[in-house]
């Protein structure tokens, strides 16, 4: 069965779909991810759907689930490279994808990230600093 | 229209033209601004021409026969393209009527002695030249039409682009009432120019939208969502006075959208949140010397 590939890059997850998602291949991308972020323990993942031209309510729902199931673990996630179509058929379904980070390309994803956990990681040294 | 009156007409071509000339330039309606005389009589002659060659053909009693449709090809042609010269419907219609009258007069000279004839194709061939002009009618107003669907979208593509203000910063002045095509059109513009130019922030300018009404906003709304689920923030901006106590007086949230008075508050919240610095530049020469602009 089809598979959509998930690369680690540091602490990082990257997944990048070239293909039109069905349902049962979003599915399994949800499943797989979420299993990876739990194995890596990943900080952060980064989906780039700029291939992508067509989408439906199930699959905005999927990314949402995708971004609340990773906050979940610690993880926060970025959207990077929807395309205007796509952007404004979501609107039009009424899906804002709340918790949801999002970014021009890759290169501005990689950098939200790295800020994301750059602040995580200053927060948690003054959360030591005032138990020592 | 039996063969008789066909044939008399068709002897009769020459005179017919003259007169038929002759009516029309004498016509107050003739618009020598908008075409030529020369041209009005090379066009005249060759509708004369296909006119009596399907008089002539067995199904000339039937406007709508194959015989016809060379004529209604002409009298489309005619009409569209004096819909988009400027001429008005009467004097488009004129064009052919006149026409009729001297047809008339010829119908009358041929059949003087037998006025049941003469009383029978004057009927048939009112009714053919009735129908032409319908047809020349019609046309004209589609031309009309075109004109219009023409001018609605090239108003609409004009009165939205999309600017460039700064490296990765677009501005996008609205001039004029919002409605849902126009903000189609709007908010593709903007996403798209977004991905050309990898831009991550986005001004809307409302200060030429003279009123911001529930509708309005909201289209505004899905602007700035569809643009924040691509990656760029956007701010609205130059609303004015009476802008603001509408949008408090419909009720309308626009708490998770940034908004600042004026395009300069705006383009300034830009830098910052790019962490972009603007200093002035320490003050070597007179201000206004070339060499402050770096040219």
């Amino acid at each position: 069965m089809e598979r959509i590939p998930i690369l680690k890059m540091g602490p990082f997850l990257l997944v990048t779909i070239q293909v039109d998602l069905y349902d049962r291949l979003a599915l399994t991308l949800e499943n797989d991810l979420i299993n990876m972020v739990s194995k890596t323990e990943a900080k952060g993942v980064l989906i780039d759907i700029s291939a992508v031209s067509i989408v439906d309510s199930f699959m905005g729902r999927i990314l949402g689930n995708i971004a609340s199931m990773s906050k979940i673990m610690d993880a926060a996630t970025v959207v990077v490279g929807m395309q205007p179509a796509v952007a404004i058929t979501l609107v039009e379904l009424g899906l804002t994808l709340a918790g949801v980070h999002t970014a021009l390309d890759v290169e501005q994803g990689m950098e939200l990230l790295r800020n994301k956990i750059g602040q995580l990681d200053t927060d948690e040294e003054g959360l030591y600093d005032s138990f020592i | 229209m039996n063969k008789e009156s066909a044939a008399a007409l068709k002897g009769k071509k020459k005179q017919i033209l003259d007169t038929w000339m002759a009516n029309q330039t004498k016509d107050a309606a003739l618009r020598d601004d908008l075409m030529s005389v020369a041209e009005l009589q090379q066009q005249s002659e060759e509708f004369l021409n296909s006119l009596l060659k399907a008089f002539a053909s067995s199904q000339a009693e039937n406007p709508d026969s194959a015989g016809y449709e060379p004529i209604h090809d002409i009298l489309s042609e005619i009409s569209i393209s004096r819909a988009r010269q400027g001429f008005s419907p009467r004097e488009t219609s004129a064009y052919i009527l006149s026409l009729k009258e001297v047809l008339s007069q010829t119908l009358e000279e041929r059949y003087k002695d037998d006025t049941t004839v003469l009383y029978r194709e004057i009927i048939s061939m009112n009714k053919i030249m009735d129908s032409l002009s319908l047809v020349t009618t019609e046309t004209y107003i589609k031309g009309r039409e075109e004109v219009i669907l023409r001018q609605t979208s090239e108003m609409s593509e004009i009165s939205t682009p999309v600017i460039r203000v700064w490296e990765g910063i677009l501005a996008l002045p609205i001039i004029g009432t919002l409605d849902s095509a126009r903000t189609q059109v709007v908010m593709e513009a903007l996403l798209e120019e977004i991905v050309a130019t990898g831009s991550r922030i986005a001004i809307l300018d409302i200060s030429g939208v003279p009123t911001v009404d529930s509708l309005v906003a909201q289209h505004l709304i899905k602007t700035v969502s569809a643009a924040r689920l691509m990656g760029a923030e956007c701010i609205i901006s130059g609303i004015r006075a009476e802008i603001a106590q509408t949008i408090v007086h419909l009720g309308i949230d626009l708490t998770n959208i940034y908004t600042k008075a004026t395009l300069a508050s705006a383009l300034k919240m830009s830098f910052s949140m790019l962490n972009i610095q603007v200093t002035r530049a320490s003050q070597n020469g007179p201000i206004g010397s070339k060499q402050n602009f770096g040219f």
